[in-house]
């Protein structure tokens, strides 16, 4: 099973603030292993994000983002002790949910 | 990131080659950028994973005795944590040797775990693909150490002859380049391409150094640990291969540890 996520939600001004780390190997598909066959591409497709079970973060992503991917956004409308939630689901159709707590 | 990264050096690089004159003053602003894009990345070090990865290994059940790590002692008495890295490389009386954190681990592994020295050594460095227990054990108990003073003591004779040892290794040329480690870190203000090679010989260099590893490497995407530091120090000398937790590596890990004295130690770091 994939590893959990680092999340961290904090009030920034009026607004959450929320950094997350992933860890995924985001493997391309363009590479090639030490006897030259190809690895097979294996990256986060869909991530979001959900504030109190309202989505406030839906992404695409390709293979063009890192391995254990950094990602860091703000929304609006957050206090202290609310729950932020992110998933991702990776080509696989592997999935990881992570919840954190807004703190002040 | 890297590939952006890449590019502003090359700009840079060639910046200092044409500007001529203020060659130096455009050498200082390449290493101020290099400096800001580390800072850019510490925000959101990937090291943490290995950190809670290694924290969830350092207390779960495992090996053939089905115990977990939580009594293993680095130093400070059994399952201190705390500030044990800071003081290693140090003598144990148990084993009677001179160890540091990656081979103390090892003997936990052995005598609390069940493991064969053989298992405990296998495959201490992670790649893609391949999770490994050493990287992320050392990622979470060198983070428990962040802060805390670099306080290595040599009042042990087999201490102070590892650090004599350590010495004698970092000045030893040898190898078809006829290369030892002070070729490229004794010396001030050196380069490879754009990385500056810190002169270990200096005390603020070396305190920099050494508390900067271990260190997430952007570019392989793994934490790497001090032992594959000195590993790959070895290989980019064209030494013969350092042995994992081989008695020279242990010993020099202990010169280059016993320098950093003094300082707040820092890492998991982030690297290029």
């Amino acid at each position: 099973m994939a590893d959990p996520m680092k999340i961290r939600a904090r009030m920034a001004g009026d607004k959450v603030e929320v950094k997350v780390l992933m860890a995924h190997d985001m493997e391309t598909g363009q590479r090639k292993d030490s006897k030259g066959n190809a690895i097979p591409a294996h990256f986060i497709q869909h991530v979001t994000a959900t504030h109190n079970g309202k989505v406030v973060l839906s992404a695409d992503w390709g293979p063009a983002v890192s391995k254990n991917p950094f990602l860091s956004f703000k929304f609006a409308g957050g206090k202290p002790g609310d729950k932020v939630t992110v998933t991702w689901t990776d080509n696989n159709g592997e999935k990881r949910t992570d919840e954190a707590t807004v703190q002040s | 990131m890297k590939h952006t990264w890449e590019r502003a050096a090359r700009v840079a690089l060639a910046a200092v080659l044409t500007a001529g004159a203020s060659a130096s003053a455009q050498d200082r602003s390449a290493v101020e950028e290099i400096e800001k894009y580390r800072a850019a990345l510490g925000d959101g070090n990937p090291a943490e994973l290995w950190e809670a990865r290694g924290e969830a290994l350092w207390k779960e059940k495992a090996g053939p005795r089905n115990a977990s790590l939580e009594k293993c002692d680095l130093g400070l008495g059994p399952g201190v944590v705390r500030g044990a890295y800071a003081q290693l490389p140090r003598y144990f009386a148990d084993t009677d040797m001179v160890q540091d954190l990656e081979s103390r681990l090892v003997t936990c592994r052995v005598t609390l775990q069940g493991l064969t020295p053989e298992e405990a050594r296998k495959n201490p460095f992670g790649s893609t693909g391949k999770k490994v227990v050493n990287d992320a054990l050392v990622a979470f108990i060198t983070s428990e150490s962040r802060d805390v003073k670099m306080n290595v003591s040599t009042a042990h004779p087999k201490e102070q002859a590892a650090y004599e040892l350590g010495r004698e290794i970092f000045f030893y040329r040898g190898g078809p380049y006829d290369f030892a480690c002070a070729t490229c870190h004794g010396v001030d203000n050196v380069r490879i391409r754009l990385q500056d090679l810190p002169n270990l010989t200096r005390q603020n260099d070396a305190q920099r150094a050494y508390t900067t590893w271990p260190a997430y490497r952007v570019s392989q995407g793994e934490v790497r640990t001090f032992q594959w530091r000195l590993e790959d120090c070895f290989r980019q000398q064209r030494f013969p291969h350092l042995k994992f937790t081989s008695e020279a590596s242990i010993a020099l890990t202990m010169f280059l540890a016993k320098n950093a004295n003094g300082a707040p130690f820092n890492a998991p770091a982030i690297k290029r």
